[in-house]
């Protein structure tokens, strides 16, 4: 369990990036961050593994202080995954998922044999240890730091819009992949993104913050969509568009009633029972 | 042209090899002189100005101060240099290590900046995020200057040591001005004798001792150039399984994709 308590952070050059936040992050559970940018949600992340300390109020991880713990000790157990970038060029595959059980003291011939297995956890083809990460598809290149950030076997894992740079469709794969591993997995999952629909896929419990890391709404997916708390809501999630409500159409001769959005366009078929 | 042929015929011959020559010869000897100054004086460089550039490539703290300090140090002229510090050194040791350790001061000075300024301008040249995501993943901050940042800057630290290295050999020629060994004995002797040969023989020996090194260096950065380093294309085909040509041709168009 992740416990925000009081947190502001006022960063040197005067911005407020978060005011006076208070969340529980429950354990084994995927939450979500998500606003535009400048709601802090990077922040809020960061402050997880002590890359950001917060200026005022502390951060509990089960009931632990981690303003006690030393951050190196801390990010070691603790997953993190970036944007691409957040490979290093110059290692291997294998070697980059083998980072962190390095860091731990792990002998370097078993955490490269561990490094081989956890490419087969986050569906890689095994041949792809030896390569550098610039010989990665973007997708690929996701995938492997996830491994990495999996390999110490940590209880939390960040992931910081780890698929903000590929494309739509490798996206909605590493997104269904990473549902998979959390129902795998149970890690207390903290993810940041400013896409909504990506937040509605992933998540336990949706965060959607305002400027300033105000918290607008909290809960699930279901509940957000079915009772937005307020106009921000509605307008951040698209409801105020009309873009959440559906509409069923009944047409001769269809073997099921068909579902269409607001404009009458069809976006699929009722079915029976789920 | 004749000046040449008279200067590589004086090099070619074998009697200015023979040991017990009179001094300046054989050259061999002075040829060996030179690189040990030239290796003392970059070694010592070396010990003083990595850790130091490695700090402020790491911490971005003395960076104005260090380029406005380097850079007043490269306008010392090392010949008056070389004399004030003969001088004072002079006045404490014996004569002959008098020269020697004031000819290295003056080299050191001088080879100082060029592998100060490659050594911090590596380290900022690392890519913010790859240092981010390694402090994330826990590394200490030596390691991720040991880790990261020192690897995937080699090219550019080596850099800075083979242009120290050149300085320092086209220069430890003044070292014979204060009566030490190396390739200026054979070029200043010349001047005495009014011997063109050897003149024009020292200065050519100087620069393919230059040339040569330079050529070790370059190899040393090609070596140490590995993928993600400075310098580097990010390229998607594997060079180890190219043949030489086509990564020369391939390598230009190979920098859109990823990201």
């Amino acid at each position: 369990m992740i416990e925000f308590r009081n947190v502001t952070k006022r960063f040197p050059d005067g911005t407020l990036a978060v005011e006076n936040f208070s969340l529980v992050l429950p354990s084994h559970k995927a939450t979500v961050f998500v606003g535009s940018s400048g709601s802090g949600k990077t922040t809020l992340l960061r402050m997880i593994n002590r890359m950001i300390d917060p200026t005022e109020g502390s951060i509990l991880i089960n009931g632990e202080d981690i303003a006690d713990v030393d951050p190196v000790l801390l990010r070691r157990r603790i997953g993190y995954v970036l944007q691409a970038t957040g490979l290093l060029p110059h290692r291997k595959v294998v070697d980059n998922i083998a980072s962190v059980p390095r860091l731990n003291g792990v002998p370097k011939r078993k955490a490269r044999l561990d490094a081989i297995t956890l490419l087969d956890t986050v569906g890689l083809d095994r041949n792809l240890a030896e390569r550098y990460p610039d010989q990665l598809s973007g997708g690929q290149q996701q995938r492997v730091g996830v491994a990495r950030a999996l390999a110490s076997d940590p209880d939390i894992l960040l992931m910081d819009e780890p698929f903000g740079a590929v494309d739509p469709i490798v996206r909605a794969e590493l997104q269904e992949e990473l549902n998979r591993l959390q129902r795998e997995l149970g890690k207390t999952t903290v993810f940041v993104t400013h896409d909504i629909d990506e937040a509605f896929v992933i998540a336990d419990q949706v965060v959607i913050l305002r400027n300033g890391g105000v918290i607008a709404q909290v809960g699930s997916p279901a509940d957000i969509l079915a009772t937005p708390a307020d106009d921000f809501v509605a307008s951040f999630i698209g409801a105020d568009r009309g873009k959440r409500t559906l509409y069923i159409q009944h047409r001769e001769g269809d073997s099921a009633p068909l579902i269409v959005d607001s404009d009458g366009r069809p976006a699929g078929v009722l079915g029976t029972e789920q | 042209m004749q000046f040449f042929l008279d200067a590589f015929r004086w090099l070619l011959d074998p009697a200015n090899y023979a040991s017990g020559g009179l001094n300046p010869l054989p050259i061999q000897d002075r040829v060996g002189e030179h690189l040990l100054y030239t290796v003392v004086a970059v070694a010592v460089a070396a010990v003083i100005a990595l850790p130091l550039g490695f700090y402020i490539g790491h911490t971005g703290r003395g960076r104005q101060f260090v380029i406005g300090f380097t850079g007043a140090m490269r306008a010392l002229p090392t010949l008056g240099l070389l004399m004030a510090l003969f001088v004072i050194v002079g006045a404490t040791v014996p004569f002959t290590q008098a020269a020697f350790i004031a000819s290295i001061i003056a080299l050191v000075i001088l080879a100082i900046p060029s592998i100060l300024a490659g050594a911090y301008a590596g380290i900022e040249s690392v890519d913010r995020q790859t240092i981010d995501a390694g402090r994330a993943m826990g590394m200490t901050e030596l390691q991720v200057l040991t880790q990261i940042e020192i690897p995937l800057s080699l090219p550019l630290i080596i850099g800075g040591i083979r242009a120290s290295a050149l300085q320092v050999i086209a220069t430890a020629v003044i070292a014979s001005y204060i009566s030490l060994g190396g390739l200026g004995t054979i070029i200043s002797s010349g001047i005495g004798l009014n011997d063109n040969d050897r003149i024009l023989g020292g200065a050519i020996l100087v620069t393919l001792l230059a040339l040569v090194v330079d050529g070790m260096f370059a190899l040393a950065q090609r070596l140490t150039r590995r993928r993600g380093t400075a310098g580097v294309r990010r390229k998607k085909i594997d060079v180890r399984e190219q043949p030489l040509g086509l990564v020369a041709v391939a390598a230009p168009s190979a920098h859109e994709g990823k990201n």
